[in-house]
């Protein structure tokens, strides 16, 4: 139901996953997750270590913050996020890279998970993992199932439908069986018989690496699935797995399904068996434009200007930046803001791609209709709410929008459909926070 | 011939008889009693639905009027003191006045101080912008200039500058009802006292942050340095999360404050320019134009 | 440096655009122009030439001097009316009244509305009707197609022969109780391929088939009105043809005469007029068909498709509001 086929552009297959030089300053905001900010226990003049607790979870929905550098604390102070706008963050000055002594950085694999269920919430609770498909949801949480509901599948989200986005992809080449004991791990923990892992078809060489992988673990099936945008949004990916299909306004979990990142996994084995914490990405520094494409492994807090010098400047054609892919990323307007635990790419849009092409008048051709992978009228959202009918916008289902963006992909006469949409609800938000 | 026309006439005749027996027993029977009050009232509001008075329209308002039996706490601001005498004396009560007010606009960026630092693409709405990102201008604080306000506004009484999309006011259209301040994502509007002669001196900025910060963003901003909290005689200037702002209940228009800002954040408009060849920073909305047009 | 720009996402765009679709429609209408010429000559030239410039014309004028606003005749909607318009026409008809009929289809049938996207009926169909019922006896005179397209033929057309479509034939020869003028109908493969009397864009079956195809192809349409439309049509007629066969005729004729190809790959596909949903379009297209037959059988007028279509076109946005698209999860 619903999607559309854009140009893949997968330009960064087949770059392998470097590291990133350490910056001499990194910055780490307080909230680099979906909740409330952490607190921070360190104060100027702090030494920390690479790993070193810096910010504390207090809140229920909240991760732990780790120093991922060691160096001295220059200041905590309010810095602008990629959107300008500014929020409380730890300065810290790098000095050499000296990690923690609890941290195993030998390169062995170890493949015997020895902790029991709940210690794996706890660890991962404690070295602040969040889902890195983007929401940046705290994992541990997800894997706190509340009373009455009752987990039957875990569901690896590998699809990654996203144009230019190739994380993933390397992840999966360099790290499967690492990915294979964080599934296992994450299975543990859940209780549940099968994990699957939901790779769309047009990632050949990953699908056979993490087949050739899965053989020798109990339980986890590969999944190859139809190309398609968006099939990796959670209710899309839920039902093409599983035929199950998550109501409106409820959780995955509610039809018995937990769904996470492959990035996520990855990050679950460092954390659970090497007692790493979410210190560093991966990010894929991709575009039309530049000469050469990259995956990074980047350490949380360098700022995006470091990548920008570090592949040498931005071509003269670029029109945009983006944290994440073309189709749901967000612009990145401040340059000098540091990356967070949710950075998955530094994607780099040419005046061509980005040229948003004059606004006409809807011809009701249908096709944003047909594009909706919810079944939603978005030209009807657009004549509601440019006539301020919010109101009776959301009675037609309004909220039930993902975002996706395949409406304004789709639309022949450039509306701008999902602005009207985001726009609508948000004011719906407000009017309900009013009553 | 009468063969045919009585029949038709007959049957015509009853079938009217027997709908008009119905529809006098439905109308009995849904009949909404309503306070004749409600009418007159609502014959005299203006009728712009603007929602400055905090009621879903006109009519809600006068039903308010009309419930409560008397002023207290309602007021149509559009309609002002001629209104309310109006609407006192279908209340059989004595008029409140109230003050005249006007819509301020507490932002510079646009007129002097900043260049665009982005380019923003996309649907024309303040509030859909101001959930994006920080603005073409870069403050997180100020006007967007995307036309929320002009958008709201039922009197004509806001224009943008067809440059750079900035609104001006028209002091004698404007009613002071309050719904572009509603409207406004960054609150940058403020209703103030429209003052003697349409005098006014106003803190032109919203920005919270920092000195340093602020002054980056924006070279007209209000750095919150104090000093015209200092100089102000009436004590009718207060700094607060770094932002100054004039109380004009207590203002008395001396124009002290406004030489003393380093940024010239603080506007006094309408004032007939100074003797002295200062700079001019007598603001008027034509003057805004002219501006611009030179830029 | 130069300024990033920022937008909401999605940061790309497809390839769709307006102007791809109407100039696809074009394209698709190609093959019956052809035809057309082939059939009629120079005069279904003229026709057309006038019909589209027309259509033009008084769209540049009312955007330009009414509405003051920039020129959109580029986009291709406004050619599109003008050669359906053209194609509705019988190719004698005097050049004063296309122009006409391309007035009342662009001033009133659609920019009255607010131009393209906000008219609620068919443009061409609007000025199809308005000349259908203001010059009668001009719109139902039909020259006969002529197999060979040579100047002589052409001159012989446009001089007197005429003949009536078979729907009129039908019609004349039901009223009058004498089917023996039936003997006298082109057979289907005639129908299929061409060469009977007709306005422009009825005389061959194949030429709106192929068109169709092309825009099924390039998604501009979608097989749900066409095929409902023609469905109906066919299964309606054929159970009146099964009652009473001496008083209607086969099924197969309704679909291959007249308008109703013309109508049901062109005209009832029009984006803007039909609903928007799948099921939403199954119904158009089903009551398409229904009106269709029952005014063609009953009504006072041998062709029916036009009528069909902007009555249809009236209760589309009901259709909108009733039929919706499946929800997830639902």
């Amino acid at each position: 139901m619903g999607g559309v086929h854009p140009e893949e552009n997968k330009l960064s297959t087949q770059a392998s996953i470097e590291v990133f030089p350490l910056p001499k300053q990194v910055t780490v905001f307080l909230n680099q997750h979906l909740g409330a900010p952490a607190t921070p226990i360190v104060e100027k003049g702090m030494a920390v270590k690479t790993g070193q607790l810096i910010a504390k979870a207090e809140a229920f929905v909240c991760a732990n913050i780790h120093s991922p550098v060691s160096g001295v604390v220059n200041k905590i102070d309010i810095v602008k996020d990629i959107f300008g706008y500014a929020k409380p963050a730890i300065i810290i000055d790098v000095e050499g890279d000296e990690w923690v002594d609890t941290v195993d950085l030998t390169p062995t694999i170890k493949s015997e998970i020895t902790l029991s269920k709940t210690e794996i919430v706890d660890k991962l609770k404690e070295m602040g993992i969040v889902g890195l498909g983007g929401a940046t949801f705290p994992t541990h949480i997800k894997y706190m199932i509340p009373e009455g509901k009752k987990a039957e599948y875990l569901i690896i989200n590998a699809v990654e439908c996203e144009p230019y986005l190739t994380s993933d992809h390397r992840v999966m080449l360099e790290h499967a069986e690492e990915i294979m004991i964080g599934v296992s791990i994450l299975r543990k923990a859940l209780g549940v018989e099968k994990a699957y892992i939901g790779i769309e078809n047009n990632k050949p060489e990953p699908i056979a690496k993490m087949r050739e992988m899965a053989e020798k673990f109990e339980g986890i099936i590969v999944e190859p699935l139809k190309v398609k945008y968006p099939q990796g949004a959670e209710k899309q990916l839920i039902k093409a797995i599983t035929g199950r299909s998550v109501p409106s306004g409820k959780l995955p979990i509610d039809v018995g399904c937990v769904v996470n990142n492959v990035g996520t996994a990855f990050a679950v084995y460092e954390a659970v068996q090497k007692n790493k914490p979410l210190v560093e990405n991966i990010m894929t520094v991709t575009g039309k434009s530049l000469a050469q494409q990259h995956n990074y492994q980047v350490r949380i807090g360098i700022s995006y200007a470091d990548i920008v010098n570090h592949i040498g400047g931005l071509p003269d054609d670029t029109a945009k930046l983006i944290s994440g892919g073309p189709m749901m990323g967000k612009a990145i307007v401040n340059l000098e803001a540091p990356t967070t635990k949710g950075a998955s790419s530094l994607l780099v849009i040419t005046d061509k791609e980005a040229e948003r092409a004059e606004e006409l008048d809807c011809i009701r051709c249908g096709k944003c209709m047909e594009a909706c992978p919810m079944g939603l009228e978005p030209y009807l959202f657009s004549a509601l709410i440019n006539n301020d009918k919010v109101q009776e916008a959301v009675d037609n289902h309004l909220m039930d929008c993902i975002e996706c963006g395949c409406c304004i992909f789709t639309c022949p006469a450039n509306k701008p459909l999902l602005d009207e949409i985001r726009f609508a609800k948000g004011k719906f938000r407000q009017m309900q926070q009013k009553k | 011939m009468t063969e045919f026309i009585l029949p038709a006439v007959l049957v015509l005749g009853i079938i009217g008889a027997i709908f008009g027996i119905l529809l006098y027993f439905i109308a009995q029977k849904f009949k909404v009693v309503e306070d004749p009050k409600i009418d007159e009232i609502a014959d005299v509001l203006p009728g712009a639905n603007c929602g400055g008075c905090g009621k879903a329209g006109c009519r809600a308002l006068a039903e308010a009027f009309a419930k409560q039996g008397n002023m207290e706490g309602l007021r149509c601001p559009a309609g002002g003191d001629e209104v309310a005498a109006k609407v006192a004396a279908i209340l059989g009560i004595e008029a409140s006045t109230a003050e005249p007010q006007v819509a301020v606009i507490r932002c510079s960026i646009g007129c002097t101080a900043s260049e665009p630092k982005s380019k923003y693409q996309g649907m024309q709405s303040c509030a859909f912008a101001n959930s994006l990102y920080v603005g073409e201008s870069g403050c997180a604080y100020g006007c967007l200039g995307l036309g929320d306000c002009y958008k709201a506004c039922q009197f004509d009484a806001i224009k943008l500058d067809p440059e750079t999309g900035f609104p001006i006011v028209d002091d004698d259209k404007c009613v002071g009802c309050g719904a572009c301040a509603q409207a406004c994502p960054r609150h940058v509007i403020e209703l103030r006292n429209k003052g003697p002669k349409k005098r006014r001196v106003y803190v032109s900025c919203v920005n919270k942050e920092k000195g340093a910060m602020a002054r980056k963003t924006c070279a007209n901003a209000c750095i919150g340095c104090g000093k015209c909290a200092k100089i102000c005689p009436f004590g009718a200037i207060t700094v607060e999360n770094n932002l100054a702002y004039i109380d004009y209940t207590k203002c008395k228009l001396c124009r002290k404050c406004e030489s003393e800002c380093p940024t010239g954040a603080i506007k006094a408009v309408n004032f007939p320019p100074k003797r002295e060849s200062q700079t001019s920073v007598v603001e008027q909305p034509t003057t805004v134009n002219n501006e611009n047009k030179e830029n | 440096m130069k300024l990033l720009n920022v937008s909401g996402s999605p940061h790309v765009h497809g390839n769709e655009s307006i102007k791809r679709i109407m100039w696809d429609v074009n394209i698709a209408l190609l093959p019956i122009f052809i035809v057309s010429l082939i059939f009629f000559g120079l005069d279904a030239l003229f026709v057309s030439l006038v019909s589209v410039f027309c259509c033009l014309l008084f769209q540049w004028l009312i955007e330009k001097f009414l509405l003051k606003q920039p020129t959109t005749i580029t986009d291709g909607s406004a050619v599109i009316t003008g050669l359906l318009l053209a194609f509705n026409v019988p190719s004698n008809l005097p050049l004063w009244i296309v122009a006409i009929g391309a007035f009342v289809a662009i001033a009133i049938g659609k920019m009255t509305f607010g131009g393209l996207g906000k008219n609620p009926f068919n443009p061409a169909l609007v000025g199809r009707v308005f000349l259908l019922i203001s010059f009668p006896v001009q719109m139902t005179t039909w020259p006969k197609a002529n197999a060979i397209f040579d100047m002589a033929g052409v001159a012989a057309a446009t001089d007197a022969t005429t003949g009536a479509t078979p729907l009129a034939l039908i019609k004349e020869a039901v009223k009058a109780g004498d089917m023996t003028v039936l003997q006298g109908l082109p057979d289907y493969w005639t129908l299929l391929v061409g060469q009977h009397g007709g306005s422009l864009g009825e005389v061959s079956a194949i030429a709106i088939l192929i068109g169709g195809i092309y825009l099924l192809c390039r998604r501009v349409i979608s097989w749900h009105i066409p095929v409902s439309f023609i469905l109906t049509t066919f299964v309606f007629a054929a159970i009146l043809h099964l009652a009473n066969p001496a008083a209607y005729i086969a099924p197969l004729y309704h679909v291959l005469c007249g308008g109703l190809l013309l109508g049901a790959v062109f005209m009832a596909t029009d984006m803007v007029t039909s609903p928007m949903s799948k099921s939403g379009q199954l119904v158009f297209g089903i009551g398409c068909g229904l009106l269709t037959v029952i005014i063609r059988t009953w009504g006072a007028y041998p062709e029916g498709v036009s009528f069909a279509i902007l009555l249809m076109n009236a209760v589309t946005p009901l259709i909108n509001k009733g039929f919706k698209p499946k929800r997830f999860a639902k």
